[in-house]
């Protein structure tokens, strides 16, 4: 850290600062396009599911780590954008131009709904109200498929049917979220949500309006999950109210948790932690030499270790995948001293 | 007549698990949702003990509470005293946690299929008639232990000393701490005491319906009941049982069956609109914006 200064305020917002920072990314975003040539179809699949799985999480990040409203209905808005793209397509055959647009949206509205009741609850009421709605938007999923006769799920075809395809257009859609988060964290907003989640009555006190603070949050973080729910109907062709059960909330809750709260790279790093996590639990298995006797089983085993992990990093790593590598970052930068 | 049975049967059902989620949030303010978990793992130990000390249902009845409640107390000292203090939002994430945990643990050991304590005993649901309804003899058995845990939880908070501790734990911990309560030991019998309750409840619905993991979603579907009623209070739990259990009866007989897994949540989202604290809730208590 030594001989560098920030000198005005574009420069201490910058997202990349120093030159080897940079020359750092420059290398990473070749890794990343590199990916796709570089692997075989299983890990191709995980990535994808991971650059998936990351824009419902950075979403999801933006909600709770940054503007501290806590909310247990993730599932269900991943479920409306999903079964609008769905719905869309089977009833108008609407293209993915139309689709995605309306599945945000969607979202966005009800993201307005869901963020009403937190301008009157907080904490655990409001955790609450919105598990409450993902019930009610999971019973209206399924009463449209019984309705209409799609009783195991709607069929989505996609307009990408290759993985790699897919890689690129994932990994787009997941940039552009980060670069949309961290644009956002920067400006006015998202220094309004740190306000709100610091203390309400101080952020008042400052000039911010909580409500338009809370609803904004709501409205946008929902806005994105839609959208990822969207690319969900499209990369699995197929959507169905199975999909969205209550455990869908608990992972990308977990995501959140494990990678660090406050910190969209901590979502980045929660997400491949819990895409991998059931695939590093078959390895152990199947090289313990347990694999055949738990095959049948093999989705309680995950159940049990995923609740140990999230148990393990509650109580033990609050601050996540992140406080970890910040602590092995401190660490080299301050080496050969002691870092308090 | 059948109609109001049915609806008295299912307040129970939901008057019995909902104590639990009162006990603990009156107590130690965390809302405890691994509570369907904890609900099940009651039922199975009672499967367990059954076919353990077959022959002799009453011994076995009895060694299933005493466990149901050392599995409260055992949860608290291994897991929720770490999180006394931390965030409403990690507190309730961890019991969300327990509650995977729990459900992975408890396919491992019990397998998929569907259970019946009840034959275990080597006793018989009869059915019984009462005028001109009809009531199951595990139905009636909900609805008496249901009162009866009321009355004693009542009795207990009112008249005992560890009753009278535990309301002073739960209205103003610091203060409590500092007249010489130990609030590790009274947080750990509010847990002791949900769990068995809860371990009742799962018992019986799993004597009743057979235990497999719907059980899960019942005690899911409880807690708007607690959250009507108002969370930290036991007459509230009772009213909010009524509200939800006849919302939920009178709607699945008049309009469509579907509706029984979505009523109880629309009514608390109706509720914590107009009313958030609940029906009999204290509002001071509660953390509002």
């Amino acid at each position: 850290m030594s001989g560098y200064y920030r000198t005005n305020y574009l420069e201490d917002v910058a997202l990349l600062d120093t030159r080897a920072q940079k020359a750092w990314f420059a290398l990473f975003i070749v890794l990343l396009l590199a990916v796709p040539f570089a692997v075989g179809p299983l890990w191709l699949d995980l990535a994808n599911q991971i650059l998936l799985g990351s824009i419902g999480a950075v979403a999801l990040m933006l909600l709770t780590g940054f503007a501290g409203q806590i909310s247990l209905g993730h599932a269900g808005l991943l479920a409306a954008g999903a079964f609008t793209t769905g719905i869309l397509f089977k009833e108008l055959a609407a293209p993915f131009w139309v689709t995605l647009p309306a599945s945000a949206a969607v979202g966005a509205a009800l993201g307005l709904v869901f963020g009403l009741p937190s301008l009157r609850l907080r904490g655990l009421y409001l955790a609450v109200s919105t598990l409450a709605l993902h019930f009610i938007v999971i019973h209206a999923g399924a009463e449209y498929e019984t309705k209409r006769g799609y009783s195991t799920g709607i069929l989505v075809d996609s307009p990408l049917t290759d993985a790699r395809h897919w890689y690129f257009a994932l990994l787009a859609a997941s940039t552009l979220t980060i670069l949309f988060s961290l644009n956002l964290l920067r400006s006015r907003t998202g220094r309004a949500w740190r306000a709100i989640h610091g203390r309400e009555a101080v952020a008042e006190a400052l000039g911010i309006s909580v409500q338009r603070a809370k609803l904004s949050a709501f409205v946008i973080s929902s806005a994105l999950t839609a959208v990822a729910g969207c690319l969900f109907a499209y990369f699995r062709g197929f959507v169905s109210v199975e999909a969205f059960s209550l455990y869908l909330t608990i992972q990308y809750v977990a995501m959140i948790i494990v990678g660090g709260m406050g910190s969209i790279l901590g979502a980045v790093l929660g997400t491949i932690f819990v895409v991998l996590f059931p695939h590093a639990i078959d390895a152990l298995m199947a090289a313990s030499g347990l694999g055949e006797r738990l095959s049948s089983v093999v989705f309680a085993v995950n159940y049990a270790a995923f609740g140990l992990v999230m148990i393990f990093f509650l109580v033990l790593e609050p601050q996540g995948l992140v406080g970890i590598w910040r602590r092995v970052r401190d660490w080299f930068l301050l080496w050969p001293f002691k870092q308090r | 007549m059948q109609l109001a049975t049915n609806i008295l049967v299912l307040a129970s059902i939901y008057a019995l698990i909902c104590c639990g989620y009162v006990l603990i949030y009156r107590v130690s303010r965390v809302l405890s949702l691994a509570h369907g978990e904890l609900m099940m793992l009651g039922a199975y130990g009672l499967y367990a003990t059954a076919s353990l000390f077959s022959g002799h249902p009453l011994v076995a009845i009895g060694t299933s509470l005493a466990l149901a409640a050392a599995v409260g107390v055992a949860v608290y000292l291994a897991l929720m005293w770490r999180m006394t203090g931390e965030s409403v939002l990690a507190a309730v994430l961890a019991t969300i946690a327990l509650g995977i945990l729990l459900r992975g643990a408890m396919i491992l050991v019990f397998g998929t299929q569907t259970q019946h304590p009840l034959r275990e005993l080597g006793w018989q649901n009869a059915s019984l008639a009462i005028g001109a309804a009809r009531i199951s003899a595990v139905g009636l058995v909900l609805v008496l232990s249901t009162a009866l845990v009321y009355g004693g939880l009542f009795a207990f908070l009112r008249l005992s000393r560890w009753g009278i501790r535990m309301r002073a734990a739960g209205q103003h911990p610091l203060l409590a701490a500092q007249r010489g309560i130990g609030l590790h030991g009274i947080y750990a019998l509010a847990w002791g005491l949900a769990t068995l309750t809860g371990g009742l409840a799962g018992m019986l619905i799993a004597s009743d319906a057979g235990l497999e993991s719907t059980l899960v979603v019942i005690g899911l579907k409880a807690f708007p009941a607690a959250l009507v009623g108002g969370l930290d209070s036991l007459v509230g739990a009772l009213l909010g049982s009524l509200i939800i259990a006849s919302a939920e009866v009178l709607l699945i007989h008049y309009v469509d069956p579907l509706l029984s897994e979505v009523v109880p949540f629309v009514v608390l989202l109706v509720m914590l609109i107009v009313r958030p604290w609940g029906l009999l809730g204290s509002r001071e208590e509660l953390d509002r914006v």
